[in-house]
């Protein structure tokens, strides 16, 4: 089970929740379930979101490991120059 | 792939030193071929008629005229680009952009587009293009727009990330918000608490090299495009996405690139040239004009930003605030969005919230400029904050000191940081001989700080070995400015050869797999991470090499120094061998040595990075002198220095521009009034002093060489260490960007007037 | 319609053509000659990025028509180089990294090359003014400056 932080307007679109606790053990887990529990977030996970694992900032890794107890989180995808 | 990306701490012998680019003789003898210097067989000339008006309807198009004039070989409209997009409505607006559909939505937006056998036909040809307009109120500021009795520029955009779903359309297609803890609390424990608004004008990337390409679509549905591009393999994906082509039967490739800034990652003029060539039969070579660059292509948002930050007598930040607007133009954006996310990611702050709103105006369709949307917000930010430091009675230094994000600290877009460099980059402005030199009458010292967070992503690289030893190095991410000399480093050193044994060249979409554009500080980060991997892959081939060379077990085989070392006594006979002596048996050895490496590059490392300036202000016409600028950055590892020193002088030089003098004016009638280089005016050599740089190398954890990008950060503290020089120099707060002399002065005799 | 034949010496050699009275140099340097070397970055004299020297003086090749070059000497980027050796300008803006993009370098090279001609010791303030015309969005200009300083130190001393 990981504790994942969303943000703000994420959150609004899982009940005004900001976090939520998902039985997830990679990347492409944890958006399957999110998808699943909180199926307004489906959209914005389709878009591309990007993924914090402690600090480090993830964007297309579906195979990356959730480690038990790391801070997980959802960010929106960004642009660069 | 079982690729381990963790720093490893080792020494250096080719990373980090300073040779002579791949591709620099062909740039100086004027041989390299950018994106206007391509030619095809039959070619035509393409030209874009665009609107004059800033917001109209497209009542009708009549191009029977043009059609009928001589020489000219294809006329199109938005009818010859069918909405092949799916419901994917981002890439319906790049479709919009390219040739309007039914309403032209800005100065400049595309309408209808021509191929003619030479330059005065197209001309002439667009001439005989009769457009029939229905003109309707516009909007270009940013404020103006999110009134709610501004024109609507698209009736159908309601407002996404409010609480309650509006039932009113507005020109807000977005809010956003990030932070923790409780402002309202924060602020109740500061003793002093500052709170201004500040606007910045639109800016353009100025890359000297307009958009260029020749496009050719064969009868078999095959297609070739030439064009200067930050990302060939996603302006394939889209062009093929909005032509209806599959991807990989159009072979993009990338020219060089005169200058990009994150102004090259979306097409415009493309699938027009694409189009017009089809219908044409005939290649289409379409090259805009610099009116065109400016008035069609995609500048930076127009930003309005209110700031608030409280703080204790001692120096302690209690709460921070701010509410962000940007500009998208008449498109949905996410501009807003990352100025929410960046603007006090260089701070240690409890309390702390932002807002952002994303507004459409008609004006061009935004798109990135280096950190995009960090700069305008760390102007809001490093102004409230250094009018704190002196409000409180501390040294601006000290206070960002005493605030500074370190490791562990949550940043205020969310995600705890990792090791990072904005203690240390803090500590080495305090200590630079720049803090310290004497300031003459008028002058004032100004310093600020910038967050960029980096990308990496899709990847992909091929390493080839040549039976004469030389090693051919294959890249997808395009060099925007030394890349090939760095990857180049990279590829020697792993493979322990001399930089003068590699060539390094960007291949084109049909040679090499899949790459992200070279946006978000990537191209080094990224490419040097499959280059590396693509290096180690070779190795093993290598390796496996020199075994059956010597007839002995391959684990016995080791890669040092560029050659095979068979180690263990009982080869004390056998002389290393070189990579050069293994290429040259590889024909009887298994055939052709290469590596290859596919990777999304992950843990791009955030950057930091202060800058210090001295600006001079005569406070009777209100003009400003750059008198010395010292830019202080992480580099993680400047893998060579000298193109790092490059990247930071280039983006401060930018920034300079941007926070002096660059602006979109718009008349009344909604009309860009200084598209060009002569009333838009970038800054020249005499503007500017030498810009002094030091590099920072705190290590990437999550890079093998602890590489992180460097390209884009140093972009973001110009505007606001040149608004606290500029501030301190007239003694009064300036808190409109671009402080153009005319602003200064009015900003002086409203000081004077009390 | 009719072309004005113009006779003209480019980089040395005679060269002869024929350009319509509105074409400007710039335009048949790049599309009639193949010199594309000289970069069209604005057509309107602000970049510099089409410098080319005429008869002695720098000038911007999109400012200059095609027809005006009859009877006189052009110099190019083209022509910079002799043979196998780089001008010194050009071996110090390798050195220096003077470049990054390389669209600004053509029109910088020889725009430095006029003003050396010129001015063999320029101190940091001329050559700062001697290339304003040239603009530059890259390199902040300091590695362009101190690669001219050499450029004309070394010159010096041959």
């Amino acid at each position: 089970m990981v504790e994942v932080t969303l943000w703000g307007a994420l959150g609004q679109l899982a009940g005004g929740r900001s976090k939520v606790e998902v039985e997830a053990k990679d990347i492409r887990e944890l958006f399957r379930k999110l998808a699943e529990q909180y199926p307004a977030l489906e959209p914005w996970i389709e878009k591309g979101i990007a993924v914090s694992i402690d600090g480090v900032i993830y964007r297309d890794t579906w195979g990356k490991r959730l480690p038990e107890g790391a801070e997980i989180f959802l960010l929106p995808r960004l642009a660069g120059g | 792939m079982n690729f381990d990306p963790r720093f490893s701490g080792r020494k250096f012998a080719s990373v980090g030193t300073r040779p002579v680019r791949p591709d620099g003789v062909d740039k100086v003898t004027g041989r390299a071929r950018y994106g206007a210097d391509f030619n095809m067989a039959g070619q035509l000339v393409g030209r874009v008629l665009r609107s004059p008006h800033a917001h109209a309807i497209i009542k009708k198009i009549d191009t029977s005229k043009a059609e009928k004039l001589s020489g000219v070989k294809a006329v199109i409209t938005a009818k010859d680009l069918p909405d092949l997009t799916d419901g994917d409505a981002g890439m319906y607006d790049v479709l919009d952009n390219c040739m309007a559909r039914t309403k032209a939505l800005y100065d400049g937006h595309a309408v209808a587009a021509v191929a003619a056998v030479d330059a005065r036909t197209a001309r002439q040809a667009l001439k005989l293009i009769e457009v029939d307009y229905e003109v309707l109120p516009h909007v270009t500021d940013v404020d103006e727009a999110m009134q709610h009795h501004a024109p609507l520029i698209n009736e159908a955009t309601f407002t996404e990330g409010l609480e309650e779903k509006p039932v009113k359309p507005s020109n807000v297609t977005k809010r956003s918000q990030f932070g923790h803890g409780d402002v309202h609390q924060g602020f109740g424990h500061a003793d002093h608490i500052i709170e201004r608004s500040f606007k910045t004008e639109q800016t353009h990337q100025g890359y000297i090299e307009p958009h260029a390409c020749v496009a050719s679509v064969n009868l078999d549905g095959t297609a070739e495009l030439w064009v200067c591009t930050q990302g060939h393999f996603v302006y394939r994906q889209h062009c093929a996405q909005l032509l209806g082509l599959e991807a990989s039967k159009l072979r993009v490739t990338s020219s060089e690139i005169g200058g990009g800034f994150g102004g090259k990652t979306h097409v415009w003029a493309e699938p027009v040239a694409l189009a017009l060539s089809r219908k044409a039969g005939r290649p289409v070579k379409l090259v805009m004009t610099r009116d065109e660059v400016f008035r069609a292509s995609g500048p930076t948002s127009a930003t309005s930003i209110d700031v608030k930050i409280g703080a204790r007598k001692d120096g302690t930040i209690t709460a921070a605030e701010a509410t962000l607007r940007y500009t998208s133009g008449p498109y949905a954006g996410t501009w807003a969005e990352i100025g929410a996310m960046t603007a006090f990611a260089c701070y240690k702050l409890d309390n702390v919230k932002t807002v952002g709103y994303e507004v459409l105006v008609n004006r061009p369709k935004t798109a990135a400029y280096r950190a995009p949307s960090a700069p305008m917000a760390a102007f809001a930010v490093e102004s409230a904050i250094d009018e704190l430091a002196k409000e409180i009675g501390i040294d601006p230094v000290e206070f960002r000191i005493k605030n500074a994000a370190q490791e562990g600290t949550r940043s205020s877009y969310g995600p705890v940081y990792g090791p990072i460099g904005i203690g240390p980059t803090l500590e080495a402005a305090k200590n630079h001989p720049h803090m310290k030199a004497p300031l003459k009458a008028n002058q004032g010292r100004g310093m600020a700080c910038g967050f960029w967070f980096n990308f990496g992503g899709q990847t992909c690289v091929d390493l080839n070995i040549g039976m004469d030893g030389s090693v051919s190095l294959a890249v997808g991410t395009v060099d925007v400015g030394g890349s090939r000399a760095s990857l180049s480093l990279v590829a020697a050193e792993e493979l322990g050869i001399d930089y003068s044994q590699l060539k390094a060249i960007v291949a084109d979409t049909s040679s090499l797999g899949y790459n992200d554009m070279t946006d978000g500080s990537r191209g080094t980060f990224s490419s040097s991470m499959a280059t590396i991997s693509a290096a180690r892959n070779a190795i093993k081939i290598l390796r496996d090499r020199a075994a059956q060379m010597w007839d002995v077990p391959v684990d016995d085989v080791i890669w040092e120094k560029g050659h095979a070392i068979a180690k263990g006594e009982k080869y004390g006979n056998l002389s290393p061998l070189s990579l050069k002596e293994i290429a040259a048996q590889s024909g009887k050895t298994g055939g052709p040595i290469a590596g290859h490496s596919e990777l999304v590059a992950d843990g791009a490392g955030v950057s930091f990075a202060t800058h210090i300036c001295d600006i001079e202000v005569d406070p009777q016409t209100g003009a400003t002198r750059v008198i010395r600028y010292t830019v202080v950055q992480d580099a993680g590892k400047a893998v060579h220095p000298t193109y790092v020193e490059g990247q930071y002088q280039g983006g401060a030089a930018q920034g300079i521009g941007w926070a002096l003098n660059e602006e979109y004016i718009y008349g009344k009638d909604g009309r860009l009034q200084n598209p060009g280089f002569l009333d838009y005016r970038i800054p020249v050599c005499s503007d500017l002093p030498m810009i002094d740089t030091q590099i920072l190398e705190i290590p990437n954890p999550n890079h093998p060489y602890g590489v992180r990008g460097v390209g884009e950060t140093s972009i973001v503290p110009p505007l606001a260490a040149i608004a606290n020089a500029v501030s301190n120099a007239a003694g009064v707060r300036m808190t409109h960007i671009p402080m153009s002399p005319p602003r200064i002065l009015a900003a002086i005799e409203a000081e004077r007037k009390g | 319609m009719a072309g004005i034949a113009v006779s003209t010496t480019i980089n040395g050699d005679g060269v002869e053509y024929l350009c319509q009275p509105d074409e400007t140099l710039l335009d048949v340097l790049r599309d009639r000659l193949g010199l594309t070397g000289a970069k069209e970055g604005c057509g309107t004299g602000d970049c510099g990025a089409c410098s080319v020297i005429v008869d002695g003086r720098l000038v911007c090749s999109c400012l200059v028509l095609g027809a005006e070059a009859e009877g006189r000497k052009v110099e190019t980027i083209e022509g910079m180089a002799h043979g196998e050796q780089l001008h010194p300008l050009q071996q110090k803006f390798l050195e220096h990294a003077a470049l990054q993009c390389g669209i600004c370098t053509p029109g910088f090279l020889i725009a430095a090359k006029d003003l050396l001609e010129k001015n063999p010791s320029p101190t940091e303030e001329e050559i700062r003014f001697g290339l304003a015309g040239n603009l530059c969005r890259c390199t902040g200009y300091d590695k362009i400056v101190r690669a001219v300083q050499d450029a004309a130190t070394m010159m010096k001393g041959a």
